[in-house]
């Protein structure tokens, strides 16, 4: 396998960067990743464990905080393991060839002839020392060699191949997570949150409020209002009282339908990729258009944060998916040094991408700041996550295929309408925090110039098909006017992009009577894409046959990001009051998959969310805010309509890992969005398919 | 004096304010230190918060403390040391969970009608369970785990 240096060994060169050794003789790994909930700290520790040859009970892995670790960037877009994992494999290589080295020397031996298992050191088989009687002797000020020499992978995964996620348990009956942080003398925060981030607060009885019960205090800065509170009940409920009475003057930028106002825009499109010339005369030219609206997170835990100020330096303990721009964005908004702040990752309920975790730990930073010394915990209410939190950003996709004479696609071309995907901290040179904006200090976000196609593109994420089409164009428009505040959600535009076109080539496959994976292999740009639709085709066949009236199936295949973990899906349903997804057959290619059942995990938490997505979720909203006030008004997918999975995974131990936790979305989507075509013979364009947009559109079919 | 009003909570006998209107959910996080207990909307929609209550599975959120008065309280800190548990062992197994917000209330949630019925199939566990809502989609898992558990305490039962 080729060694490339990973980003983050080149910022990072020295083995003490990546390790310690405690004075109780462990080893304590650093890494700048966090564990999200999608089993990072296992997968990594897993890779240490393999890579050194010690049992991973032995060691511990410290994740991001900023005085401590490397700086590897957000946890996001499936790179932890791509990353994060490869990067601590050199330096776990670099540290058992100084313990083989070390070792050699006290033995009088060469180093070739020993061996570590277990943690320990082995001649020939034969057990000499456990690796505890060297620790101290190793030097962390050492350089991490550019080629410093992993294990091939016919070495690989002789011992710790699956093991437990280390973190379950505790997260099943314990209080693993920032929420349940308790400290001495601690006080309980509540935000204010109004409808909009661009409201400014008219009229609050403040007096009345400080009086309210528990509250010890009531924080006004600008706009921004909180309550600091006995306890997280009385802060709640505090706030709620102050948020009912108080008056707000909302600015007049109402847009009612966000879709049909990016579906309205004019101005020009931007060329991001354009692999040749997709004008061509002859042949026939193929479309299809597909929206889908804003999307909470809708993480279950709401957005939470502890903050402490002491001698005008700022801690924090958050679940932000990056401490160090959230540590950045803090400075800017309290206008400190990076030094006075430190910022701790914490576990956190799942965010699926930038939610209202930096927000949360901004406003308990503010509050905390009006008690010097005294830890303030803040954790958001369930109006604050549907209201405060950014979310999915809406877009539209136009995607255009010709088809030449012989039955192939042979140019392709795609227009992506949309809300820029990212306004995390520090996007723009700006905080991009929500109350940074409501207080009198104000600090207001830069226009999110999307992310960038080094990172796989935002808006545009793969809008280029994965398939072998020929010239390929790709045009953006970003939408900016729009007011709410969009997110970078799983997948980013991924999602969209793919059921737009695995949509118009099952369009095509259907109105050309080939069948529609057939159709797809024909295209495959490689072996690894045909084997996998291959192996999809030859499991589903069962499922395709004696379908009822009512009933369809459809597929969806991408490849991340064009060269991240292939995915393909089958889905069958059933369509009868609404959308019931009755199977589920995914095939995956992840490279090496460190952790196969965590990768499959991942891969089933993708599915059924984008099932959830795709039939049924769409952020209401009066044109300036949310109107969505519990889970009632926003239904996600409950248990008795999960269907059966069967996740299937490619394993290639010899290529490098390509991560997972976005790979599926898109696909899946795609899939259930096929299956309802085929079902109902007509495509539904504007998402979700819910019962009514079934409806509507077999009566607008009718006419 | 108020002080004759009490529960007991996972085994322990916990004295209850009498005049409090607080919600059971903060009662158990904040005054007995029982944090697996956890808030995810307050409203009564989303079931992180769910507890056993004289065997029922009920939301915390929506239960006023002084109302448990001489009740009898599970948490899923019952499971803390309880690993051989045939919920908390499949659920191991299945590796059932992701973010693991949702699972104390889906292990309190299961527990209890596990604890209540027998034979159950898998859609009759999915619709005893469609009150708690899981965002990672960890559905699947879950339900394998809890089936699997069923299986045993069914098998157990019939001994
Ligand atoms: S917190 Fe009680 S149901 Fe959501
Ligand atoms: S495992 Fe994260 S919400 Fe269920």
């Amino acid at each position: 396998m080729k060694n490339q240096v990973p980003k983050p060994l080149l910022d990072y060169p020295k083995l003490g960067d990546w390790l310690k050794v405690t004075p109780e003789k462990k080893l304590v790994f650093f890494s700048g990743r966090v564990e999200l909930g999608q089993g990072n700290i296992t997968a990594l520790l897993m890779m240490i464990s393999d890579e050194l040859g010690i049992e991973p009970e032995k060691i511990s892995l410290q994740t991001a905080r900023t005085d401590m670790t490397p700086n590897e960037g957000f946890t996001a877009g499936s790179m932890s393991i791509v990353h994060g994992g490869q990067s601590l494999r050199s330096a776990v290589a670099t540290l058992r060839q100084q313990i083989l080295n070390i070792s050699a020397s006290r033995l009088g031996v060469d180093a070739i002839e020993l061996d570590l298992s277990s943690g320990q050191i082995l001649q020939k088989g034969s057990f000499c020392f456990s690796i505890d009687e060297v620790l101290d002797q190793i030097d962390l000020s050492s350089e991490i060699p550019a080629g410093a020499k992993i294990k091939e992978p016919s070495q690989r995964w002789v011992q710790f191949r699956e093991i437990d996620r280390v973190d379950l348990v505790e997260r099943m009956t314990g209080a693993p997570f920032v929420h349940d942080m308790i400290e001495e003398g601690m006080l309980f925060g509540a935000p204010v949150h109004p409808a909009n981030m661009y409201s400014k607060l008219l009229n609050l009885d403040v007096i009345a409020l400080s009086k309210r019960p528990g509250v010890i205090k009531v924080v006004q800065d600008g706009s921004f209002v909180g309550v600091l509170a006995t306890s997280q009940r009385f802060a709640l409920e505090a706030a709620e009282w102050a948020r009912e009475k108080s008056e707000w003057k909302e600015i007049d930028r109402k847009i009612e339908n966000p879709i049909s106002h990016l579906m309205s825009q004019s101005h020009d499109f931007e060329i991001v990729s354009e692999t040749g010339d997709v004008n061509k005369n002859s042949g026939e030219w193929y479309e299809l258009t597909v929206s889908r609206p804003y999307i909470f997170h809708g993480s279950i835990g709401p957005a939470a944060a502890v903050a402490k100020w002491e001698n005008e330096k700022l801690t924090v303990w958050t679940h932000s998916q990056g401490v160090f721009q959230l540590r950045d964005a803090l400075a800017g908004v309290f206008e400190t040094a990076e030094e006075n702040i430190t910022v701790i990752h914490k576990a956190g309920s799942g965010c699926y991408g930038h939610n209202g975790a930096d927000d949360a730990a901004l406003d308990a930073a503010i509050l905390a700041k009006e008690v010097e010394g005294i830890p303030v915990k803040v954790v958001w209410s369930r109006y604050d996550e549907f209201h405060a939190a950014p979310m999915g950003a809406a877009m539209s996709t136009k995607s255009r295929a010709h088809l030449d004479q012989d039955g192939y696609i042979t140019a392709f071309d795609v227009e992506v309408t949309s809300v820029p995907h990212s306004s995390r901290p520090g996007t723009g040179g700006t905080p991009n925090l929500r109350s940074a904006v409501l207080i009198k200090n104000s600090k207001l976000p830069a226009k999110s110039p999307d992310v960038p196609a080094i990172r796989g593109g935002g808006a545009e994420r793969n809008a280029v098909p994965s398939y072998e089409f020929g010239p390929v164009r790709v045009k953006k428009r970003l939408v900016h006017d729009l007011p709410f505040r969009a997110s970078a959600l799983r997948s980013l535009g991924a999602y969209n992009n793919v059921i737009v076109n695995e949509g118009l080539i099952d369009e095509i496959a259907h109105r050309n009577g080939e069948d529609p994976l057939a159709f797809r292999i024909k295209h495959c740009v490689d072996d690894r894409s045909k084997e996998l639709l291959l192996r999809l085709d030859s499991e589903t066949k069962r499922y395709k046959e004696n379908l009822k009236e009512s009933q369809g199936w459809g597929v969806g295949y991408a490849r991340y990001k064009g060269i991240s973990g292939l995915c393909a899906v089958f889905v069958n349903v059933t369509v009868d009051e609404g959308v019931v997804v009755d199977n589920v057959v995914s095939v995956s290619d992840v490279g090496e998959a460190i952790s196969p059942d965590g990768v499959k995990n991942q891969i089933e938490g993708g599915i059924v969310q984008s099932i959830s997505w795709t039939l049924k979720e769409a952020v209401k909203t009066d044109g300036l805010s949310t109107t969505v006030d519990s889970w009632f008004d926003y239904p996600i997918i409950k248990f008795s309509e999960i269907p059966s999975l069967n996740t299937i995974l490619i394993e290639r131990p010899s290529e490098k890992p390509l991560g997972a936790a976005e790979i599926s979305q898109g696909p899946a989507g795609a899939a259930v969005s096929n299956a309802v075509r085929h079902a109902l013979g007509v495509r539904i364009t504007e998402l979700p398919i819910t019962r009514e947009a079934i409806i509507n559109s077999l009566l607008s079919n009718e006419i | 004096m108020q002080s004759e009003l009490r529960c007991t909570i996972n085994g322990v006998v916990h004295a209850i304010d009498g005049f409090s209107s607080e919600p059971l959910l903060f009662f158990l996080r904040d005054k007995i230190g029982l944090r697996s207990t956890r808030y995810g909307c307050g409203q009564g929609t989303c079931g992180s918060c769910t507890v056993i209550i004289d065997g029922e599975a009920k939301m915390s959120c929506e239960t006023i403390t002084k109302d448990v008065s001489g009740k009898t309280i599970e948490t899923a800190e019952v499971f803390e040391n309880q690993h051989e548990h045939p919920l908390v062992k499949s659920f191991i197994e299945f590796q059932a969970g992701q973010c693991g917000y949702c699972l104390p209330g889906i292990l309190m949630a299961s527990k209890s009608l596990l604890d209540k019925k027998q034979n159950l199939s898998r859609l009759e566990i999915a619709e005893a369970l469609d009150a708690n809502l899981c965002r990672c989609g960890a559905h699947s898992r879950i339900l394998d785990a809890i089936e699997k558990a069923h299986q045993l305490s069914n098998e157990k039962g019939t001994q």
